[in-house]
């Protein structure tokens, strides 16, 4: 049998490319020489304790915080660019057409006052969708896919549990079919049992839309589940960096040690 | 399909005085299409750490370990999760799962993560949950509330979905009756009639006998103190 | 006190150098909010501290001012204003639309076409159409320069989930030459139409929150809506009963307790110059001053 039909090295280009990130607080490190690809299609965990950079790093990636130096170049429709050095306007371009973000308290990401429909519908209309039925019809097909159902539409989400509130957040985030998702810590603040059906979602999202993300959290059951790729996080620099079950498995960091083991059972 | 050469493996223990413990040592197999390998040693020789190092969950030390063309000891991991969607299957002893997600999906979403259409792999899921004798009222239940033996087939219809070019199979018949064995069994036999290159840890010598075509004893490859 | 207290249209000329700045730049950039330093003026906002003095900065001497509040000219908030102006000033006055040269408006565009070299002065309570989607102004002016309008259409949205029809009646936002969107003030959206392609220059100003905008004569400004459900310029569907006409904007009086009411024009002069060319409504008299 000839092998080489096995080969299965990927070859396509990065989605997005990190060079020598750093962010700092004055004299404080909040994170120092990040440097990763994540591919399409890919899920990239980053974990850390409170305090390691994890955030600070989603921030830069996801430009809400510039970064004192590195780069950060995304694959944009016109080919590779930094995004740090892109135009306010063009990045925020960026973040409703390409990128979505999930924070972890929806109420940080979705707006209250106004209904479930109209909160899918935002990202939509910002991108020039002009048509009112049709925009309420993509709304009513994602809240489908995010298991929310449709007769809650012109429902505000103050009204929603928890989980919904979460479900509607990614559902507003994924309606532009954007290809990467930046998510920090979103099954944290979730019921046990809630947070599976959310994993579960995530990843049946994630596959079939070809999503990439990049997953901050502190939960190493989540990225497990999650994440392709994990990142290891410490005092702002990244100590270890590998396969997920690899790193947690066989992790060869002393910190990554400990942090696993410190861990019930995941 | 599968060529191991000079692969060795220790683990160092940061935490604990940062001592380094050696675990394997020169290890070397070859498996070729349609042909099964048994590994064999007494507990703790390094079966399973060699499975894991194969399947890219252990890291090696040096050595290569190529699998359908690519050295898993030093592939990208976007390389070695390609390898495992489309080439390598593994039927670990475990049963991980997202929980509450109901038992055909789990068995199809090998399929799923290769593009196969929903209905299809659904399909293809039933047929093996059914050939596992796995009630047709448990499969809308997730796994995770199973008994051993459920678990246990859930885990061999995962990972006999796809006919993965290359199969890992640790302990695959341990907590079965016999009726399940022999299903378990004859889908091993049938993988490697479609050519399948398989590397298994037996414990059931009878199965052993029966699908393996060579054994390969791993204490050979276990370094001096641990032995 | 007397009028010569006061300089000209009351404010100091290099406070009225500083607010024609913001003005020429409002003209220039259409739709963009230009802060301007507003001054205390002698009246409580809300009562047209800002078109006030846009008005004193645009008047001159040889000028003919009209005041409009809700249309009418003889409201208390129109003729205060304009008596403001005659003694501070001392400009003429006027309450017929085609004799203005300036025209202060609370609340309404006069039905009578505007020609050049009129200039109508919005008095503005809230000029930023965004406020009540997003109250952080540091975020509606990083809207408004990225031009990130999505949430307008997210208000619309939500009126039609709520009402089946876009409710927003008065305030209705408009974009401007494609590219800012504006609050027009509060005027009926029957009105909206009329400040596209005008031959007046229309300016904003509002007081408390300093802000002034314009639009210069002949400017696109496009009601926002949605393909499937297209803006409408609505009004009462009746006739005036006092003058008769079907196509200027009404306002509903009750007359009696019995709930019996009557529909008007709310533009006075509009209304009294088709009486006075003979024209009459259901419940009007020939000439007569209404029942």
């Amino acid at each position: 049998m000839d092998t080489n039909a096995f080969t299965t090295v990927t070859t396509a280009d990065p989605l997005m490319s990190v060079r020598g990130l750093s962010k700092f607080y004055g004299t404080r490190i909040g994170c120092d020489a990040v440097s990763f690809d994540l591919f399409p299609g890919e899920v990239l965990g980053i974990v850390g304790e409170s305090g390691s950079g994890k955030s600070t790093l989603l921030s830069c990636l996801a430009g809400h915080l510039a970064p004192d130096t590195g780069e950060v170049i995304f694959a944009t429709a016109a080919g590779p660019r930094d995004t740090v050095k892109m135009a306010e306007a063009e990045r925020r371009r960026l973040a409703r057409t390409d990128w979505a973000f999930v924070h972890q308290n929806p109420r940080d990401g979705l707006r209250m006052g106004i209904s479930a429909g109209g909160n899918v519908g935002e990202r939509l209309m910002a991108v020039g969708a002009r048509h009112y039925g049709d925009i309420r019809a993509q709304a009513i097909d994602w809240l489908g896919r995010v298991e929310i159902s449709a007769d809650r539409i012109d429902d505000r989400p103050s009204g929603f549990s928890g989980g919904m509130q979460q479900r509607l957040q990614i559902a507003r985030n994924l309606v532009t079919g954007p290809r990467l998702v930046f998510m920090d810590e979103p099954t944290g603040g979730l019921d046990v049992s809630v947070q599976a059906r959310l994993l579960d979602l995530l990843r049946g999202l994630v596959r079939e839309m070809g999503l990439s993300a990049i997953i901050v959290t502190h939960d190493l059951a989540v990225v497990r589940l999650l994440a392709d790729r994990l990142m290891v996080m410490k005092g702002g620099y990244v100590v270890e960096h590998g396969l997920t079950d690899q790193v947690l498995d066989d992790p060869q960091h002393a910190y990554t040690q400990l942090l696993v083991s410190s861990v019930l059972q995941v | 399909m599968i060529q191991i050469s000079n692969l060795s493996k220790s683990f160092t223990l940061h935490n604990q005085g940062a001592a380094v413990i050696p675990v394997m040592e020169g290890a070397a197999l070859s498996v070729e299409p349609g042909e099964c390998v048994g590994l064999i040693g007494a507990s703790g020789s390094g079966k399973s750490t060699l499975m894991r190092m194969i399947w890219g969950n252990y890291l090696a030390a040096s050595g290569s370990i190529m699998v359908g063309g690519l050295d898993v000891a030093r592939a990208a991991p976007r390389d070695i999760i390609a390898l495992r969607r489309r080439t390598l299957g593994y039927v670990s002893q475990f049963l991980r799962v997202v929980p509450r997600v109901p038992t055909v999906d789990v068995v199809a979403e090998p399929l799923l993560n290769l593009g196969v259409p929903v209905a299809e792999a659904r399909a293809r899921a039933e047929a093996l949950l059914a050939q596992l004798n796995i009630p047709e009222r448990l499969w809308s239940l997730s796994p995770t509330t199973f008994s051993g033996g459920e678990q246990q087939r859930v885990n061999i219809a995962r990972g006999f979905v796809h006919p993965y070019p290359a199969l890992l199979l640790d302990e695959p018949t341990a907590s079965l009756d016999a009726t399940n064995r022999e299903v378990v069994l004859t889908l091993i036999e049938a993988a490697k009639t479609r050519g399948a290159a398989i590397i298994g840890i037996f414990h059931d010598e009878g199965a052993r006998a029966r699908l393996c075509d060579r054994l390969v004893d791993v204490t050979s490859y276990t370094p001096g103190p641990t032995q | 006190m007397t009028e010569q207290a006061y300089n000209f249209a009351y404010l100091d000329e290099q406070t009225k150098t500083m607010i024609r700045r913001a003005i020429l730049k409002g003209v220039a950039i259409p739709g963009y909010q230009v802060p301007f330093a507003s001054r205390e003026m002698p009246m409580p906002y809300g009562w047209g501290t800002g078109g006030v003095q846009v008005t004193a900065a645009c008047l001159v001497p040889e000028d003919t001012l009209k005041v409009i509040d809700q249309g009418a000219d003889d409201t208390t908030n129109a003729v205060s204003i304009r008596r403001f102006f005659q003694r501070t000033a001392g400009v003429a006055v006027t309450e017929a639309t085609t004799e203005a040269t300036v025209i202060q408006t609370r609340h309404r565009i006069p039905e009578t076409a505007l020609a050049e070299g009129q200039i109508l002065v919005y008095q503005v309570p809230i000029p930023e159409p965004l406020r009540f989607l997003e109250p952080r102004e540091t975020e509606t002016r990083k809207m408004h320069e990225l031009e990130d309008y999505g949430l307008m259409h997210v208000k619309l949205y939500e009126d039609i989930a709520r009402h089946g029809q876009i409710a927003t009646s008065y305030d209705y936002p408009v974009k401007v030459e494609g590219r800012y969107v504006m609050d027009p003030s509060p005027i009926p959206k029957f009105d909206n139409p009329k400040l596209a392609g005008n031959a007046a220059i229309q300016l904003f100003g509002a007081g408390r929150e300093q802000r002034i905008y314009a639009l210069p004569p002949y400017t696109e400004a496009i009601s926002l809506d949605f393909d499937d459900y297209p803006f409408v310029a609505s009004k009462a569907d009746h006739a005036c009963d006092l003058c008769g006409a079907a196509a200027s904007y009404l306002d509903e009086v009750i007359t009696d307790d019995q709930g019996s009411r009557m529909f008007v024009c709310s533009d006075t002069d509009f209304c009294g110059s088709r009486r006075a060319a003979g024209h009459v409504g259901r419940l009007g008299t020939p000439l007569a001053g209404g029942k």
